[in-house]
């Protein structure tokens, strides 16, 4: 039998990020790339942030998914350019980021905004969708993401931030 | 380390590179825990997380390079060898970036400092001739985007806060300016690699950085009158010339490597 990229992407949709475990290293756009030489796969990876201390686990977990599917002849590649961008997150992954109660990234990059103390465009509140939130810090409980509350619910939230 | 060096290996560069994001991030990871408020501890750990994933690339890098032309091909270097077992005067750090924390204002300013610098410095390196130097200054440079704007709001909210907020940043910049000459004063390692469009000579940076710090300094109403001539202390740690603090922080950091040689957990 041949093995083809579809069998291998469907494989590693199993591996799931560690620290947001609804999403799957290919709703991240972590998975970059799928190559088959002969029967030698070659699975290609970018890193989120360049600390992201996830990236091991992840290599772990898909070294063992491909070996519990009987491919044992395989590569992980990890490249840095271009750099990971939230643009890459599939819509599918945005959706479920949200039911994870995780306001997901708004889809125009504001990091290149170079106004200090700039208002931050308003992020929707993930457990009672108002748009009355405040930037808490831009730094969160892991690297992407920054930490809001909503004025409304005065629930704190985690917002994965645009990159 | 044997190396052979005929064709042009940007080792030394990487190590530099490495050794200033390594550094500054266990500086600042000194902070965890520590922090004034909750959400300044975690930004101030993350922005540590960041600079030593900056560094393990790096590091990654150059023992690659140094594994590949070492003379029998059969050197074993890793980043941990990198990290862990080197003394000080192989480390390749500029001093600002071993200066010990101090206050909060002390932290904030060496952090915008240098995070400033590297901002520029990375959006050259982007388009270095080598292209995994290249990869991890455009990797890094979305990240150091927000170091900068992280720190210059803190540099402002100290400086026009209340008066010993204002004090603490004047004592923070007595304390630091002195080893910001160094960043602009190519090292050999630095100009051979400019040479080589590989890297870049640091003194072409030293405008564009001068004016941003002057823009935030108004803003912060920190006089600028003492600032035109960048005064030196004689010594570079890029030359692998260290004050006393780099000393505390490899005995620290390298304990137990140096206790336990290749420990693993
Ligand atoms: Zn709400």
């Amino acid at each position: 039998m041949t093995i083809t990229k579809n069998d291998i992407v469907k494989i590693l949709s199993e591996v799931m990020d560690p620290e947001v475990p609804v999403l799957s290293i290919i709703d991240l756009g972590i998975l970059r790339d799928v190559k088959i030489i002969d029967d030698r796969v070659e699975v290609i990876i970018t890193p989120t942030y360049t600390g992201c201390p996830a990236m091991d686990m992840i290599q772990t977990n898909i070294r063992s998914v491909l070996e519990q599917n009987g491919f044992l002849n395989y590569k992980i590649s990890t490249i840095l350019s271009p750099a990971w961008t939230t643009d890459w997150m599939s819509e599918k992954g945005k959706e479920k980021l949200k039911s994870f109660g995780i306001a997901p990234p708004m889809p125009k990059q504001h990091i290149c905004n170079p106004a200090l103390f700039h208002e931050e465009e308003a992020i929707q509140c993930p457990l009672c969708q108002s748009y009355n939130t405040k930037m808490i810090s831009r730094f969160g409980s892991t690297a992407c993401k920054a930490l809001y509350q909503c004025n409304d619910c005065h629930e704190p939230f985690d917002y994965f931030k645009c990159h | 380390m044997p190396v052979n060096i005929s064709t042009y290996q940007p080792f030394n560069l990487s190590l530099h590179l490495a050794d200033n994001a390594l550094i500054l991030g266990h500086r600042n990871s000194e902070w965890t825990g520590h922090g004034p408020i909750l959400e300044q501890d975690i930004a101030i750990s993350n922005i540590a997380l960041d600079l030593v994933g900056q560094a393990r690339n790096f590091y990654q890098y150059a023992a690659k390079l140094m594994n590949e032309s070492s003379v029998d091909g059969k050197e074993n270097i890793t980043e941990d060898t990198l990290a862990y077992h080197r003394d000080a005067w192989d480390f390749k750090n500029c001093l600002l970036v071993e200066q010990t924390n101090g206050d909060w204002a002390k932290t904030i300013l060496r952090q915008f400092f240098f995070s400033l610098y590297q901002f520029y410095l990375y959006e050259q390196l982007q388009n270095s001739k080598d292209s995994t130097i290249a990869a991890i200054s455009e990797k890094a440079l979305k990240e150091v985007t927000y170091h900068v704007k992280w720190s210059s709001e803190w540099v402002i909210r100290l400086g026009d806060g209340t008066n010993e907020s204002h004090e603490r940043i004047l004592k923070a910049l007595d304390d630091l300016w002195k080893f910001t000459e160094e960043l602009f004063i190519p090292a050999d390692y630095e100009l051979e690699a400019a040479n080589k469009h590989v890297g870049i000579d640091p003194s072409l940076l030293k405008s564009k950085w001068f004016q941003k710090v002057i823009e935030i300094f108004e803003e912060a109403t920190i006089p600028i009158d003492n600032l035109s001539g960048l005064h030196s202390i004689g010594f570079y740690g890029k030359e692998g010339k260290h004050s006393e603090h780099l000393g505390y922080i490899l005995a620290e950091m390298q304990f137990v490597q140096r206790a336990y040689p290749n420990c693993e957990w």
